[in-house]
């Protein structure tokens, strides 16, 4: 079972205690952006064969949401880290760039 | 020891080998030492270039060459597969196919694809095991009643047979289930006859050998790592096995399309999750139906072999592992069981999982691309396997032609334009 510490109690939570809530660091976009970018915004997520940034919810726990780096192939969790945050932290990227060489993230944009 | 044992045992051959399945070749081979039989499909080597190539060997894959080849006189075709022939999805379903949708666009596809499954064991000459036992999605709150309800209604202006029928009649036509359950009371069911089963890897051999029967390429062991283009168009592939040109791609490989994409240069609305099913031990017969509870999250058949065949819900995260968590087994069952109350003592045999692709509707993409002469089918979700025969159909249709009446509604630009087609509800699993 996939488990979590969550970065706000920090209880090693197991799955059946957290929800997830898809990709984390998506930008809202403004509603006079234009339709592409608006259809991307809304539809279009990274679904990556590997690292993977997400958003989970501590729902039967202590309730808040974080983020969370992880691979979606081996299910090895990179780390936790609040949600407060316009990217991932330095740590958590040193960390996947240890594990993963030559890894990059959003290739797309 | 038999001389005609002798002789098969020297690769000697009686007569021709058989190219038609049926009792009388079966008795034939009896009497000659099955020494007629032949791989029911060919392994060639890749060719430097075909017209069609085809990325993925599932059903979806297998039953569009097979349409180009039938419908249109197309067969300079590869169908490419990275693993097994059917070793995907097609082979980890829970094998139900059914109709009862609530939009348009999806009545007509999936009506027009479980009315191919009726006959598809005489046309590919293989037999595939459709039993049209029924198919009866349980109304377990008020809210699904009146949903279901106005699924009937829709259906009926579709043409497509289902009906609502009361909690007595669920019972008569499955007395295990338990009506008066404690939390969820059966209330109804919205019930489709001529749904069922087939048995699923004999759907992706019989498309197989129908197509290598004309002259279609399916190469297993083959994974394709890039796609070539050139002025915004496709000019082939580069795979395991060299490199090899073509004038028109389908991209068919449902968790994996969203890596193919990548490939050629765009982007699809789909996320990957797993999605998990188990079998029980096998019992005595005990239900003729299929049964779908998705109040609950659940739905279960009984196999030829007497295994309750059971799916559950999905994954709620991305997920490319083939095997999903163990807490929505636990779900699933626990669910069934109260429903089912017959099955609290069975051992689970077996469990494995399938990476299922889901776009933000539910429904499928069937769709030309943002690169010229390259198409993709994917995006079916969990309820893919239904759909082979008639998806494969307008996939077909789309390549050859470059519209369908049937993928029309499917394309990628709905996302863009607001058209969805929402089939959250009648897709039947918890996402």
């Amino acid at each position: 079972m996939l488990t979590l510490r969550c970065p706000y109690c920090g209880v090693l939570a197991d799955e059946t205690e957290l929800e997830p809530g898809g990709e984390a660091h998506v930008r809202r976009k403004a509603s006079d952006c234009g339709d592409g970018e608006f259809e991307a915004y809304l539809f279009l997520r990274e679904n990556p064969r590997g690292v993977h940034f997400e958003r989970w919810r501590h729902v039967n726990g202590c309730g808040k949401w974080f983020h969370a780096a992880r691979d979606t192939v081996t299910l090895e969790v990179f780390g936790t880290y609040p949600a407060q945050t316009e990217g991932p932290p330095g740590e958590i990227m040193e960390t996947i760039g240890a594990r993963r060489p030559g890894w990059r993230w959003r290739e797309f944009s | 020891m038999s001389i005609l044992t002798q002789m098969s045992r020297h690769g000697h051959r009686l007569g021709k080998p058989v190219k038609r399945y049926s009792a009388f070749s079966i008795v034939r081979e009896a009497l000659r030492g099955h020494t007629g039989w032949e791989p029911a499909w060919a392994s060639p080597e890749p060719r430097a270039r075909y017209d069609v190539v085809i990325v993925g060997a599932g059903g979806h894959g297998l039953a569009t060459a097979y349409y180009l080849g039938k419908n249109f006189g197309i067969t300079d075709t590869a169908v490419l597969e990275k693993g097994w022939l059917g070793g995907g999805n097609t082979g980890r379903n829970t094998t139900i196919i059914r109709s009862n949708y609530l939009q348009d666009a999806s009545a007509a596809i999936y009506e027009k694809s479980r009315g191919l499954y009726e006959t598809l064991s005489q046309e590919l000459n293989f037999n595939i095991m459709f039993s049209p036992r029924g198919v009866m999605m349980l109304a377990q709150t008020n809210h699904e009643v009146r949903g279901y309800r106005r699924t009937a209604h829709a259906n009926a202006l579709q043409g497509v047979e289902t009906e609502f029928i009361g909690p007595d009649r669920v019972k008569r036509i499955c007395p295990i289930i338990s009506i008066s359950g404690p939390r969820y009371p059966v209330l109804g069911a919205l019930w489709q006859p001529r749904g069922g089963t087939a048995r699923h890897d004999a759907v992706a051999w019989g498309y197989a050998r129908a197509c290598s029967a004309m002259g279609i390429h399916v190469i297993q062991n083959c994974e394709v790592n890039g796609i070539r283009t050139e002025g915004g168009k496709v000019t082939g592939v580069t795979t395991t096995r060299g490199s090899i040109d073509c004038s028109r791609l389908g991209i068919v490989v449902a968790g994996h399309s969203g890596h193919l994409a990548a490939m050629a240069g765009f982007r699809l609305p789909i996320e990957s999750v797993a999605l998990q099913a188990l079998v029980t031990e096998p019992v005595k017969p005990c239900m003729d139906v299929v049964v779908m509870a998705n109040t609950v999250h659940g739905y279960m058949s009984q196999s030829d072999k007497g295994e309750l065949v059971i799916g559950g819900g999905a994954d709620g995260f991305n997920n490319f592992t083939q095997r999903g968590s163990f807490q929505h087994i636990e779900e699933t069952v626990r669910a069934l069981v109260e429903t089912f109350p017959i099955i609290s003592r069975l051992k689970i045999l077996r469990q494995w999982g399938g990476v299922v692709d889901m776009t933000g509707d539910r429904s499928p993409i069937i769709s030309k691309t943002p690169v010229e002469r390259c198409f993709v089918n994917c995006g079916w979700g969990t309820g893919g396997f239904k759909a082979i025969p008639g998806s494969g159909w307008a996939m077909a249709e789309l390549m050859a032609t470059g519209g369908s009446s049937l993928a029309d509604g499917f394309g990628l630009g709905r996302f863009r334009e607001g058209r969805f087609i929402d089939e959250s509800v009648a897709a039947g699993v918890a996402h």
